[in-house]
């Protein structure tokens, strides 16, 4: 169902949900940037449409509202154990396609990777609707039409600011509401469709797993993990314990994010450790989002959302080492091709002498 | 929540042996009844959790033997019996003990290494009728850091046990003992028929990767050998990453793997 809210209704709208719903959207933050002076995008509650950024892209990804940074699993007490109370609320989360996708992805990872589902990922997931947010074209350094991640429809409904008002793609159980508080308009999201960065991926880039090219990136690399935790995709963690400094009987297991780039990953209790060098760890960062996960699952990892470019501290791209991926395989293709090339001329001469 | 799969049960410690130094095992009273090669999640609240390869078990408990080389299992040492500790599990593929019957089995284990393979060797000694023939390699650093000494001995009534260390000391090495890596032991093993024979290689990635290169060279195809890897398995369900090696999770798909798969995984 189309439909055209102004934005007091929308504010209605939100406010009538509020009750039954948390509704997260990409806010402002003032003073929160990289630089001084400078605001960060990030997800936050929302109580009104004015609050929803919707001209940039969000620093951070919505997976923090599925996965949090820091969650913990539960308390302990000498011998007890206790799962921490939930909240009884759905979720209502504004994102964009390459976010909504990205959520399939986690949905792999965490549910449907092992014998178990992720019981904590699980719980969250069952209360989530999705709010679509229309993109007119990518933002700087996306590349979701490259990644097919352009186009989800998997949304509760669809909303694009238009002249001060929302147009909005209604479906499911919202339908009422929207009835109620907008005017019938037909509308049908758009999707980007024009490949501003296209990134090509190549077939096999596990056959350039020694190059020498990934050592560029063990000097860049400074082991930051910008990259991880901007990234909608990363779903790696820990497991942690604390105590109470003042009843160290008393305490609770955690799980924090963890990231393959970051020094300590891959280590071993006894000192031995996996991927020391930082070109390895983008090598293993890269492969795993581009082709290792879809060896598994059927999709790729990546969805093109930019962010990890963007995130860098040391401007290393994700999108040009995959699209020089692509260039050394073609590379690789096309000498080997000049060899074969060069053998069948050879039998051509011979048979010429002959 | 129901299904939570993180939680894990309080354990006893029935019993406590020290092994070496820095090494001991423990009887835990659960039943788990895992497959040989499986391991565990172990933990102490307020301290943390580790992965743990389970060295051998009974139906009414499992016996880890544990190094003391990190946080939780420094606190460990500090147990004692009739403390408790928590554990979740048993996780992964372990040896797959069908392949091997009829067949003459080596089993080469560095260090730790022994751990995983203790109820392998347990299994085949009370039939040894199955086998055509076992030989066990075992290496360690030195004479004061072997591991198991009294099974060793029992083994090597009914089996070929062959003991080595990289350095000798007054302490004595179980007979027939060298001196010397693992791989020094395989160019002069008795293998009647390389095509009857399967491996296992188990200990630090250096000693495996040396070891099946030269089980190779006699003869052994890749496919043979079984080996069993070390990854920091965080969850031990699939889900944290910190073991996974391209599109293979080594709390999953491991810790045991053919060599065949093994050798081609790139961390």
């Amino acid at each position: 169902m189309g439909s055209l809210i102004e934005a007091a209704a929308l504010d209605e709208l939100l406010r009538l949900l509020k009750p039954k719903y948390r509704i997260y959207a990409p806010v402002r933050l003032p003073g929160k940037g990289r630089f001084s002076d400078t605001d960060l995008i990030g997800y936050a509650e929302i109580n009104r449409s004015r609050d929803i950024v919707f001209n940039e892209r969000s620093y951070f990804s919505p997976k923090e509202i599925l996965f949090p940074v820091n969650q913990t699993l539960f308390y302990f007490t000498e011998s007890q154990w206790r799962e921490p109370e939930t909240d009884d609320r759905e979720i209502l989360v504004f994102l964009r396609s390459c976010d909504l996708e990205a959520v399939k992805r986690l949905d792999q990872a965490l549910l449907h990777n092992g014998p178990y589902p992720d019981s904590y990922y699980q719980e969250a997931r069952a209360k989530v609707k999705f709010v679509l947010m229309e993109c007119q074209e990518e933002f700087e350094g996306c590349f979701c039409a490259s990644m097919g991640t352009n186009e989800s429809r998997d949304y509760a409904f669809s909303i694009r600011p238009e002249n001060g008002a929302y147009l909005c793609d209604v479906r499911e159980d919202l339908e009422e509401l929207f009835g109620r508080l907008g005017k019938p308009r037909e509308h049908e999201p758009a999707f980007v469709r024009e490949h501003k960065n296209p990134v090509r991926l190549p077939d096999n880039p596990e056959a350039f797993s020694e190059h020498p090219f990934w050592r560029e990136y063990s000097e860049r690399c400074i082991a930051c993990g910008r990259c991880n935790v901007v990234c909608p995709t990363c779903s790696c963690f820990s497991l942690q314990d604390i105590f109470y400094d003042d009843n160290p009987k008393v305490g609770e297991r955690r799980r924090v994010w963890a990231g393959c780039q970051i020094d300590g990953f891959a280590d071993l209790a006894g000192g031995h450790s996996y991927r020391r060098d930082k070109g390895e760890r983008m090598r293993y960062k890269v492969l795993h989002k581009i082709y290792h996960f879809k060896e598994h699952f059927g999709v790729n990892l990546c969805v093109g959302c930019g962010r990890c470019d963007y995130a860098c501290p040391e401007y290393i791209s994700f999108s040009r080492c995959v699209n020089k991926l692509a260039e050394l395989e073609d590379s690789t293709k096309a000498e080997a091709n000049r060899k074969l090339g060069d053998t069948s001329a050879a039998v051509e001469v011979k048979k010429d002498v002959k | 929540m129901s299904n939570n799969p993180y939680l894990p049960f309080r354990a006893p410690i029935l019993s406590k042996t020290r092994q070496t130094a820095v090494d001991w095992t423990y009887h835990i009273g659960c039943s788990l009844n895992p497959v040989p090669g499986q391991f565990v999640e172990v933990s102490l609240p307020g301290v943390g959790e580790c992965p743990i390869s389970i060295s051998d078990f009974t139906p009414d408990s499992v016996e880890l033997t544990i190094r003391r080389v990190g946080k939780v299992t420094e606190n460990l040492s500090r147990l004692e019996e009739a403390d408790y500790l928590y554990l979740r599990g048993p996780y992964g593929q372990g040896f797959p003990l069908e392949q091997f019957a009829g067949r003459h089995l080596i089993i080469a284990a560095g260090g730790t290494g022994l751990a995983p393979v203790k109820s392998v060797i347990r299994h085949f000694a009370e039939r040894p009728e199955t086998l055509a023939g076992l030989t066990i390699l075992a290496g360690f650093k030195s004479p004061e850091d072997i591991l198991f000494r009294p099974e060793l001995e029992s083994w090597s009534r009914s089996f070929d046990v062959q003991v080595t260390v990289d350095q000798v000391c007054d302490v004595p090495v179980p007979s027939p003992g060298h001196v010397g890596l693992i791989t020094a032991l395989i160019p002069d093993l008795a293998i009647p028929s390389p095509t009857n024979t399967r491996a296992i290689v188990v200990g630090p990635p250096a000693m495996m990767k040396f070891t099946c290169a030269e089980l190779l060279r006699r003869g052994l195809k890749e496919d043979q050998i079984w080996v069993s890897l070390e990854r920091r398995m965080s969850c031990g369900l699939g889900k944290c990453g910190h073991c996974r090696v391209g599109s293979t999770h080594v709390c999953l798909d491991g810790p045991v793997f053919n060599y065949a798969k093994a050798r081609k995984l790139v961390d």
